[in-house]
Parts: C-alpha cells; structure tokens; sequence
C-alpha cells in the first residue's frame, strides 16, 4: 500500500436519525486510482453512508478523513468542494434541462460585469460537447434536453460532469441497477477509464457482478456495520454474494433455484 | 467502444453526398429548433386570436388607440404574469399575488394618506412590506414541505381579508380609499410610475403625420401608459435573467428537480426564496401603477388576479409543474388576455364569452404544453 494518505478514510462512522441506528461503526479507505465496491443489502446502511460522504448528513461520531485531514460537511457543497462528488442513481439529472445546462448546474462560469454577468453559454456548449465526445456519447445538440438520452448516457454524463470538475473522489449511487446490458457495460467501461485516471472511486451496488467486474476490493456493508473489507485476489464472486446476504438462507434458495441469485 | 446508438425519429432520407460527420450526428432541423421554444404556443395563439378579431372586429380595435386599449389591461396582469411565470418555472405557486395587489394597494395608500411620507419613500417601503410578505409565503413552503398551492391559498384570505379589515380601520367604515393621487405629489418619481410615456415621441409622429391627431395638432394617443413600458421592460429583464443567467439555469433546476438541483450545489431554497419574494413585489408594483393611475384604492383589487396570471403564464408555456416554461410567453399570454377581454367590445359578441374564452385557451394550453413536453424529453 502507498505511503500518501489515502483519499477517503472513514473510522468508526456512526449515524443516529432520532431512536434509529443507521450506520453503527463504519471504517473504510479508499486511495488514489482504485474502484472500492460498496457492497450491501437493501437496507445496510449504504444510501445513509454515502449521503454523510456527500455531506448530506453529518455523522453523529467517528472519524472523516479527507487527504489526511479531518472534515466537516456542513452541506453538499462543501463535499464537492472538498472533491468528493456523488452521482445519484436517478437523481442525477433534470430531464427537461439541456445537456448544456445540466452539465454546468449550480456552477455556471460567468463572464462580465455584476450586474450584468451572462452565463458563457458558448463555452459551456464547446466543453459539453468537448467531454461528450471524449467519452464516447455523441451529443447529437448540446441544446437537445437530457431527457432525450438513455439511462447509460445519463450516468455517463453524470460522471463526466464529475470529473471535469476536478472530483478526486467519485461516489456512484447504483449507476447500473436501472441499466440493461450494453447500457451498464457503457457505464462499467467508463468507471474503468476514471480509475485509470487516478480518480477513487466509491462503487455503490448490489450486484456482485457488476461490482466485480471493475472492482479492485470490496466493502460490504450489513446492518449499519461493516462486514469486512476485501481485496480482489482474496475473495471469490460466490463468497462475496453470500458475504452480502448475510449467510446460509441465499445459498440455500440458489441451490433450489439451480443457480446463483 | 460500446455502440450505443439511440433509435431516433429520422425517417428523412440519407443525403446522397458523403458526409464526413458521424451518422449519428443528425442535423437539428430548423423545425425542432422551434418546437423546444416554449412560448411557441403563446405566441401561435395570439397571432389565432388576431386574426380571429382582425376578421370580426370592428376597424378601430387595431389603431394605435386601440392598441393601447388592449395592452393596458394586458400590462398590469403581464407583469403579474411573468413574475408567476418565474415562479412556476422555478416549481412552485403564489396564489396570494391577487390579494397582494389590494394589500399592498392599502399599505401604500395608507403610506402617503396617513403617514404622509413622500411618496419615493412610500414607494419603497411599500416594496420592502411585499418582499417580506414575499419571503414569509416562500419561508413558509419551504420549512413546512407544504404544497405552495395551500400555503399561499391560505394568504389568498388572509391579505384579502386584513385589506378590508384595514381599508375599514383606516378610512371609518369605507372599502375604499381616495386622495392618494392628490397627495402623491408631482416629480419625476410620480412620471415614473403614472401618466404615459413617450409624450415627446407621440407629439413628433403626429407632427410628421405618422400617427392620428386631433385637428389642433395634439396626437389622439398623447403617449404609451407608463403600465406598459415596465411590462415590456420586466419581461425583457426577466427572459435575460432566465436564459443568459446563472440565476436563470438555477430557477429551471430547482423547478425541474430540487433534489438534483440541491445535490449539484444549487442553493434551491434561496433561489425559491427570491422567487416568492419577486412576485409580491410584482403584484406590489402593479398596485402602485394603479392605485396611483385611479388616484384611489379599493378591497376588491386585483381580484382573481391570480387565477388570470397563472393562465396567462401556462398560455406561455409554463408546466403547472415547474422547470420549463418562459417569461416572453407569459408576456404574450398576458396580451392574448388583453386583447380577447377588450376585443369582444369591439365585436358583435357577448363580452361574457371571455370567461368562456378562458377556459378554453387553458385547457388547451395544457394539452399542448404537454404535447411539447414529451417532444422536448422524447418521454414515450
């Protein structure tokens, strides 16, 4: 492991909503270039834990660790600013907005004088399509509403957003539960190519699968707590999927159904 | 790299010369261009009702008189309008801009009859008691979660109930209030908010034999009602602000999805905040530029004034639920509703037809806004 600190790292993270336990003891890290899966079942604490990233909710106790440094998201904003961006799983986008838009939202470069400041439409067009490009999605018009494009695109565009922005740490929310095949291989492909670009990234999902296909070591999540963490050469995709179950009853009803679940 | 071409509608013919651009590229065509716009409808709509009155009505409705007859109604609902065009736009409703209009009409009668104040002063103290009054409405939806709609119903009775209560307090009895134009005071504040404007233009176009004039030479039309030079002006101001302006992208977000707005760093709650606050300044605007035009004020203004503004503004193009829309089709909205309340006068027809009128327009309004919408999202 390297010596620099990593990205994220999280210790003992506890979160209360009133008499509700929602996170009891998380501890988890993620570095510089590496896909960390967040594995969980409905219910484990994952959306909670990822909102308290995002600076969504503050954590009752334990520790946050950006780059070494303790933080204290008192918004959404802060996170970002931080470089800790979170790409929803539906939330992402405004489907009536234009790509253009959407893709500069609630960070419009401006040019000119107050009061009289213009967003710098022009540019926001060339970048957006600029970036559309480099990912591999032909915006066909910068102009047409994101509406128009489908659920993979979106995620696509959700996350090169992210990046032009300079996020240092990505958190994807299910990008591909809603996704069929080629559209989930889209977005896989790319969480591959935002690795590669040195960026950590937080893969949040319930499919095993799809977290082992780009993961690089996993996380699950039960209860509020976590499981165990995982490197990808200590754990096989079948442990993983029982691990993230809790147990006996999956292997069980898979065995019955004659096949993994 | 994953080929993920989306079907599109193209069912033209591939051009025979060999483009070097990707295939999926398609040519936006003039045609859609047009198609996203939101005021087209407003804007097919008013050149219908033109030409249905240009057919039926008598001559005189389309001289500049008469012109200036339809757009001075249209200009004080145009600015109430546009103020709930933004509204709308940005995901949420005022229903108490009608009330605002009589009680802010009281404050700023009360401001210059009882105080005295000069009327500058009256002018905006009586913008500062809107915006507060404007940002309590917004305040209130937004740390209750309650549907705008019901909070500002209930301020629908409320301000119209406190301007009779008021009127009555303040005047021994009466619902009406009069002497404010006598004790406004002449200057160039008073020009700015009552009288018409141009004056100097009108005269030089009757002297020139542009416009009509009355055989001593003065112009029959002696200038534009100063009503509609602020119409034209905010709703000027208000489409900059919507498409050129961060501000604008953030009222879209927030009425599009406040969720997603909020999660990208859209400050949602001020955004709505300054919203509500602008409309009970617009309806404090639209008070002034009349009770100073009657000299007078009375309980009943700006009665269903807020039912009119958000037609006019769903007219314009405007979704009842939020994040699309446009002020320059509420300001056509607004005008539409001019010219078919004062058009009927000039034709044989029962001018009670208007209400009749209105019904139509918005249901028809709905439908195709909804049309537009699934065009635009290509929503299925």
């Amino acid at each position: 492991m390297d010596t620099e600190a990593p990205l994220i790292d999280i210790r003992n993270l506890v979160k209360h909503f009133g008499s509700v336990i929602a996170l009891s003891g998380v501890s988890l890290t993620v570095h510089r270039g590496e896909v960390m899966c967040l594995l969980g079942d409905n219910g484990a604490g994952k959306s909670t834990l990822i909102k308290t990233l995002a600076g969504v909710h503050r954590p009752t106790s334990g520790e946050f660790l950006v780059e070494g440094r303790p933080v204290a998201f008192a918004s959404p904003r802060d996170a970002l600013d931080a470089g800790i961006a979170t790409v929803y799983q539906d939330l992402a986008m405004i489907p009536l907005m234009s790509v253009t838009r959407n893709f500069f939202m609630g960070r419009e470069p401006v040019k000119g004088i107050w009061p009289f400041r213009n967003v710098d439409f022009d540019h926001c067009d060339e970048v957006t399509r600029e970036e559309m490009h480099k990912i591999g999605i032909d915006v066909r018009d910068p102009h047409q509403a994101v509406g128009t494009l489908s659920g993979g695109e979106r995620q696509c565009v959700a996350i090169a957003r992210a990046v032009y922005f300079g996020a240092k740490v990505l958190i994807l929310d299910e990008p591909t539960s809603a996704l069929g095949v080629a559209q989930t291989s889209m977005v896989l492909k790319y969480i591959h190519q935002v690795r590669s670009k040195g960026l950590g990234v937080i893969f949040i999902t319930h499919n095993v699968r799809h977290a082992y296909a780009v993961g690089d070591r996993f996380t699950v999540l039960n209860r509020g707590k976590t499981l165990g963490t995982y490197e990808k050469s200590q754990i096989q995709i079948d442990e993983l999927q029982n691990l993230m179950a809790g147990g006996k009853e999956l292997q069980a009803v898979s065995a019955e159904l004659g096949g993994m679940v | 790299m994953v080929n993920t071409t989306q079907p599109t509608a193209d069912l033209s013919p591939a051009p025979a010369v060999k483009k070097i651009q990707d295939e999926r590229l398609r040519e936006v065509s003039l045609l859609t261009k047009i198609m996203r716009r939101p005021e087209l409808g407003a804007l097919a709509g008013l050149v219908l009702v033109a030409i249905f009155f240009l057919s039926t009505a008598d001559a005189s409705m389309f001289t500049l008189a008469g012109i200036m007859n339809i757009l001075s109604p249209a200009s004080q609902l145009g600015i109430l309008a546009i103020a709930a065009a933004l509204l709308m736009i940005g995901g949420e409703f005022d229903l108490s801009i009608g009330s605002m209009v009589a009680f802010t009409g009281l404050i700023f009668g009360a401001f210059i009859t009882l105080s005295g104040w000069s009327l500058p002063l009256a002018i905006a103290a009586t913008l500062v008691v809107a915006a507060v009054l404007g940002g309590l409405n917004g305040q209130m939806v937004i740390r209750t979660r309650l549907p705008s709609f019901i909070v500002t119903l209930a301020f629908l009775f409320i301000l119209r109930g406190l301007s009779l209560v008021g009127l009555k307090w303040a005047t021994g009895g009466s619902t009406q209030m009069r002497g404010i134009g006598d004790q406004a005071g002449e200057g160039i504040i008073r020009e700015l908010f009552s009288g018409n404007a141009f004056e100097g233009v009108f005269s030089w176009l009757a002297a020139h034999d542009v416009i009509a004039k009355f055989p001593n030479g003065t112009p029959t039309v002696t200038g534009m009602p100063v009503s509609i030079v602020w119409f034209i002006g905010f709703a000027l101001v208000a489409t900059w602000l919507l498409l050129r302006t961060r501000a604008g992208n953030w009222i879209f977000a927030a009425g599009g999805d406040a969720n997603a707005a909020r999660n990208s760093g859209v400050p949602v709650d001020r955004v709505k905040t300054a919203l509500f606050m602008l409309t009970a300044c617009a309806a404090a605007l639209v008070a002034i530029l009349t009770v100073l035009d009657a000299g007078s004020t009375d309980a009943r203004r700006g009665f269903q004034k807020e039912f009119e503004a958000i037609i006019a503004a769903v007219i314009g193009g405007c979704l009842l639920t939020g994040g699309y829309g446009s002020a320059i089709g509420a300001f056509f909205g607004a005008i539409i509703f001019g010219m078919v309340s004062i058009g009927l006068t000039y034709t044989r027809f029962d001018s009670d037809w208007f209400q009749v009128f209105l019904g139509a327009m918005l249901l028809l309004a709905v439908l195709f806004n909804n049309f537009i919408r699934r065009k635009v999202t290509g929503e299925r």
